[in-house]
């Protein structure tokens, strides 16, 4: 903390000298803040366990996810040594799945983040940058539109209707992530682009889009990443509840939202084992992904806490 | 106030227009012709000429927004075109039981989240407050499908004490209609209570740390007196908008627990419509339930600015 307040202290002109170093000055409070939160250090620990299990599924996993057998002594085993999840409607191994499963989610997330920041960061930054009409009467009046409406109920509609597959899933629900992203990054443009600093670039000779890129982008990093973190959450939530209707993953590609609809298939007919595997790793990642926001939040600044 | 409430109401409606703009240009990106999946693939040329004539797909794309713009404001959505009656109709059938699992909901919501952050904001640290935090954390990270699903199986089918899934009207048998909405409205109902739980948590630690409290103590009231007259009035005055805010969240999260519990309601209907591809029915249910929410939405900043005289310079 102390050194953000020295850094006010400091003139305009060194300012910018000393960002370099800065990241790395900064990381260690950053990272010392973090550490002491321990909800956020298990978070932290399980996403980095779903990363190892989605990189390294083909060799974690003891069997292979796709792999059926409809005996009728190989479906819907109750858990045990050999199936530690049980097997499911189709005799294959809901472990296996579930640890393929990650691969998906992880995927979906990222890719879903990614599609959000890249629309959503660059329209906030020129939006906030040119200011004026455009800024206030189109771009953010579009945006406020998108943010009022039920995000899931409009997700599920357009995936529906484009037709179901990962590509789209993890497209559609970027483009209705990324209003945020973008009133984030003008807020910040619009507080920062009066300051000495830019004036000066501005003075220099420096283009808009190094001014938007050198100069406004960095002071948006930490809530941008902030926000990420936090909307993860709400990403896995909303492809499970995607995946469930079948309007997300296709089967038999192992999403576990879908796995939960096959084993509440056959719920009432046989048993529900097969629904622990993937309903437990959805609700560990979410609450995996709360936490590490959370503590991302509160590291990087406690001002912070307004941002979702 | 006048001006505070002219202006909600005009965001309101811009957002409502903008959405029904956004709703039915991206329903017409999608590839397809609406005429051939109303009349089926194995009429002829004329006979689905002949219907794009009767929609008016002929002509151009912003007259057939404005058309389709004009009827839904007089509560007409065209005719649906995988179902054989009219978009409105469906609505009509559907409303009943998903107002109803909203309400019982919503009321769940209410009844359980905010006796438990009070309870956990009175004393932080207690037995009260952990309880509170276990159950917003398992619930903000649950599903609310699979939060259905979890307790159809163990209260259901394990324990037989609920029926499974279904919907008896509420005015046919009371008593059976409950037995049916229990289950759905705790899955709709369990996260909202736990955004409130957490945040009337949050807001009562705050009050009671407040200067005023402090002299309330220190002139000698009971501490009864000075945390219910004191402390929990001004606590709860903000979750009034917390509260009307997750209204139009809950209402989004019935869709899936309305099919998990198989209810004949929005969800199903909206969920029948992506499934059947019927752009019609889905394009017309947006705008309503984009309409519900942003009308919702505004109330709740409305009542806040009610409450609370200082929202509305902002």
């Amino acid at each position: 903390m102390s050194s953000i307040v020295a850094e006010s202290d400091v003139q305009p002109g060194v300012k910018q000298r000393i960002r370099d170093s800065r990241l790395v000055q900064e990381a260690q409070p950053i990272l010392r803040v973090y550490v002491r939160n321990r909800p956020a250090v298990v978070g932290a620990a399980l996403l980095f366990g779903f990363g190892i299990v989605a990189a390294f599924a083909p060799l974690i996993a003891p069997f292979d996810p796709l792999d059926t057998n409809l005996s009728r002594e190989t479906v819907f085993q109750a858990p045990s040594w050999g199936h530690v999840f049980g097997t499911d409607a189709q005799g294959r191994d809901v472990l296996s799945r579930t640890l393929y499963g990650a691969r998906i989610a992880w995927q979906i997330v990222l890719a879903a983040i990614g599609v959000a920041i890249a629309l959503g960061v660059p329209l906030g930054l020129l939006s906030g940058y040119i200011g004026g009409k455009l800024d206030e009467l189109v771009i953010m009046r579009v945006v406020d539109a998108v943010m009022a409406l039920p995000g899931l109920i409009l997700i599920l509609a357009v995936t529906g209707a484009v037709g179901p597959s990962i590509t789209n899933t993890m497209i559609v629900i970027g483009i209705v992530w990324s209003p945020g992203y973008a009133r984030l990054t003008r807020g910040i443009v619009v507080s920062i682009k009066g300051d000495v600093y830019v004036e000066a670039a501005r003075a220099l000779g420096a283009s808009p889009a190094r001014i938007m890129w050198r100069h406004l982008l960095p002071n948006a990093i930490a809530p941008i990443l902030v926000l990420a973190s936090l909307s993860a959450a709400g990403i896995i939530l909303v492809e499970a509840g995607l995946s469930f209707i079948g309007a997300g993953v296709q089967p038999p590609t192992p999403a576990w939202g879908g796995m939960v609809s096959d084993a509440y298939n056959t719920l009432i007919r046989r048993n529900g084992w097969p629904m622990i595997g993937p309903a437990g790793a959805i609700i560990l990642m979410v609450i995996a992904f709360n936490f590490v926001g959370d503590g991302i939040r509160d590291a990087f600044d406690p001002r912070l806490r307004n941002v979702r | 106030m006048g001006s505070f409430l002219i202006r909600r109401l005009a965001q309101g409606i811009v957002t409502v227009v903008l959405a029904s703009i956004l709703v039915f240009f991206v329903m017409r990106l999608i590839p397809g012709d609406p005429a051939l999946l109303l009349v089926g693939t194995d009429a002829s040329a004329e006979d689905i000429e002949q219907v794009r004539e009767r929609l008016g797909l002929n002509e151009p794309l912003v007259q057939q927004y404005f058309n389709w713009l004009a009827g839904a404001v007089r509560g007409d959505f065209g005719p649906s075109f995988t179902k054989g009656t009219e978009v409105s109709n469906l609505m009509r059938v559907a409303l009943v039981p998903s107002a109803e699992l909203a309400v019982a909901g919503y009321l769940f919501a209410l009844a359980f989240g905010i006796p438990l952050g009070i309870v956990a904001g009175l004393k932080p640290g207690g037995p009260g407050d952990y309880a509170a935090t276990g159950f917003t954390m398992f619930t903000l990270g649950i599903p609310n499908f699979v939060l259905g699903i979890i307790l159809i199986w163990v209260l259901a089918v394990l324990l037989g004490w609920l029926p499974i899934t279904g919907r008896v009207g509420i005015d046919e048998d009371p008593v059976e209609a409950l037995k049916f909405l229990v289950m759905p409205m705790i899955a709709v109902g369990a996260g909202t209570a736990a955004v409130l739980a957490r945040f009337v948590r949050a807001s009562i630690m705050e009050t009671l740390n407040q200067d005023y409290v402090r002299t309330a103590r220190a002139k000698g009231l009971r501490e009864r007196s000075v945390v219910m007259r004191h402390g929990m009035r001004n606590a709860l005055i903000p979750v009034i908008t917390v509260a009307a805010l997750q209204i139009g969240f809950l209402i989004s999260g019935a869709v899936i627990v309305e099919v998990v519990f198989a209810r004949p309601g929005f969800g199903s209907l909206l969920i029948g419509g992506v499934v059947g591809r019927d752009y019609q029915l889905i394009q017309g249910m947006l705008v309503v339930l984009v309409t519900v929410f942003v009308v919702v939405n505004t109330l709740a900043d409305v009542a806040y600015g009610l409450a609370d005289p200082r929202i509305r310079v902002g």
